[in-house]
């Protein structure tokens, strides 16, 4: 079937023809690799996307179900050329380890700060919750996301 | 694969009636996971997601394509308190508790709170109209429901006189996105407490020997709690699997249940 999604701002018409996620159409088909492919059960959070407003887990959204749907993918989250605050805190932080978890992290953290722009520490904490870092550098993207918020020294 | 996404709850009702084998779509939490790791391939899929008639949220009645996320800041107290434990925030934004009671699991984390609750399950068809399912005739096995091949979860409705004292705790290996190796919810009124688990059976479970055990009480003593806590633990009926031991599910469903009545008197 055919369908259309806004995807960061631009329409794309695809076809369907399955029953794949969007994750795997944004990947394959609209050619955007950053949103990650990892578990596949809405565990680890690396395929986090902003879907009709919502950070969701593209991996359990069938892509022929997101016809006519606003989807926002990390290529989205930086404006004009320059890259979103978060992204910044995070290389001046060094919250990058492998790098496999970090676009779903910009994606949730970036989202939270657009309704909750001050969140506390444990709003933070719970809004990041369904992000995994398997290298466990929670440490540094925590600290990133507090220069951010104004929480850091 | 068929796709139909309909707009609204008639065009939904006509299109199940019309292809009863179409597997259902909402938020997609339990259906992706089936897709992309079981290999699950339905031929037919009718998406709800857009049908505006079932996200209507009151006290009591809770559309089923009302999202954990909504619960976790509207519900009532016991279902907030659940809907905060499932999953993580990218799922609680986009499952929904029709799902929940859909797909049965026996640890779905929203199901001890509605038998808690004595709410039931509105189901509706072309054909048939309105169903309203009572509570203890909804869940009849692991993921199995008494909803008929052409019918559709449309709501949870809520009694009136649920009362505001609830309580929801959940065991699970670690404390964000877990599912949960024992849940339990108590639920405290006029009539006395009311105690639901899940993951200790093939559906969600009151447990109604311990339920009458405490509700004889005048006084409820420490030697009173312990008694309760060893009926619940004798009364539920887990099995041992990859989540955990029945000696341990045995074992938590008395510690959870007594905390829970023992938060409620608060």
């Amino acid at each position: 079937m055919n369908i259309t999604i806004t995807v960061n701002g631009e329409e794309r018409a695809l076809d369907v023809t399955g029953h794949e996620s969007l994750l795997s159409v944004l990947r394959n088909d609209l050619e955007l690799p950053g949103t990650k492919d990892a578990c596949e059960q809405g565990e680890c959070g690396s395929c986090t996307v902003v879907f009709d407003g919502e950070a969701v887990c593209s991996c359990l959204v069938m892509a022929a179900d997101a016809d006519g749907s606003s989807v926002t993918t990390v290529e989205g989250v930086a404006s004009d050329g320059h890259l979103h605050p978060v992204q910044e805190a995070m290389l001046a932080e060094g919250a990058v380890q492998c790098g496999f978890c970090t676009p779903g992290f910009v994606v949730a953290g970036s989202h939270l700060l657009e309704s909750n722009p001050h969140p506390s520490e444990m709003e933070l904490k719970e809004a990041l919750s369904g992000n995994i870092c398997r290298c466990t550098g929670y440490g540094a993207i925590l600290r990133a996301f507090d220069t951010v918020t104004g929480e850091g020294s | 694969m068929d796709f139909i996404a309909a707009h609204d709850l008639d065009e939904a009702l006509a299109a199940k009636a019309h292809q009863p084998d179409a597997q259902l779509l909402a938020g997609g939490t339990d259906l992706m996971v089936e897709v992309n790791l079981a290999h699950h391939r339905p031929e037919r899929v009718l998406s709800l997601r857009r049908v505006e008639e079932l996200r209507e949220l009151s006290t009591d009645r809770i559309g089923a394509g009302v999202t954990w996320a909504r619960l976790e800041r509207n519900g009532h107290r016991g279902l907030a308190q659940a809907a905060r434990t499932v999953g993580s925030p990218q799922i609680r934004a986009a499952g929904t508790i029709g799902g929940n009671v859909a797909t049965a699991s026996p640890a779905g984390d929203g199901l001890p709170w509605i038998i808690a609750a004595e709410a039931s399950i509105e189901v509706r068809s072309k054909e048939r109209g309105t169903r309203t399912i009572p509570w203890n005739e909804f869940f009849v096995g692991v993921k199995r429901t008494s909803l008929a091949s052409d019918e559709i979860i449309t709501a949870v409705v809520v009694p009136e006189d649920v009362p505001a004292a609830q309580e929801f705790a959940k065991v699970g290996a670690r404390n964000a996105m877990v599912i949960s190796t024992v849940c339990c919810v108590v639920i405290r009124g006029d009539d006395g407490f009311r105690v639901a688990l899940g993951s200790v059976a093939t559906t969600p479970m009151r447990v109604t020997r311990a339920e009458e055990m405490i509700n004889a009480e005048s006084a409820i003593s420490d030697a009173a709690l312990d008694e309760f806590a060893r009926i619940v633990s004798e009364e539920v009926r887990p099995i041992t699997d990859h989540r955990s031991t029945e000696a341990y599910r045995r074992h938590a469903s008395g510690v959870l249940a007594r905390r829970l009545v023992e938060r409620s008197l608060r």
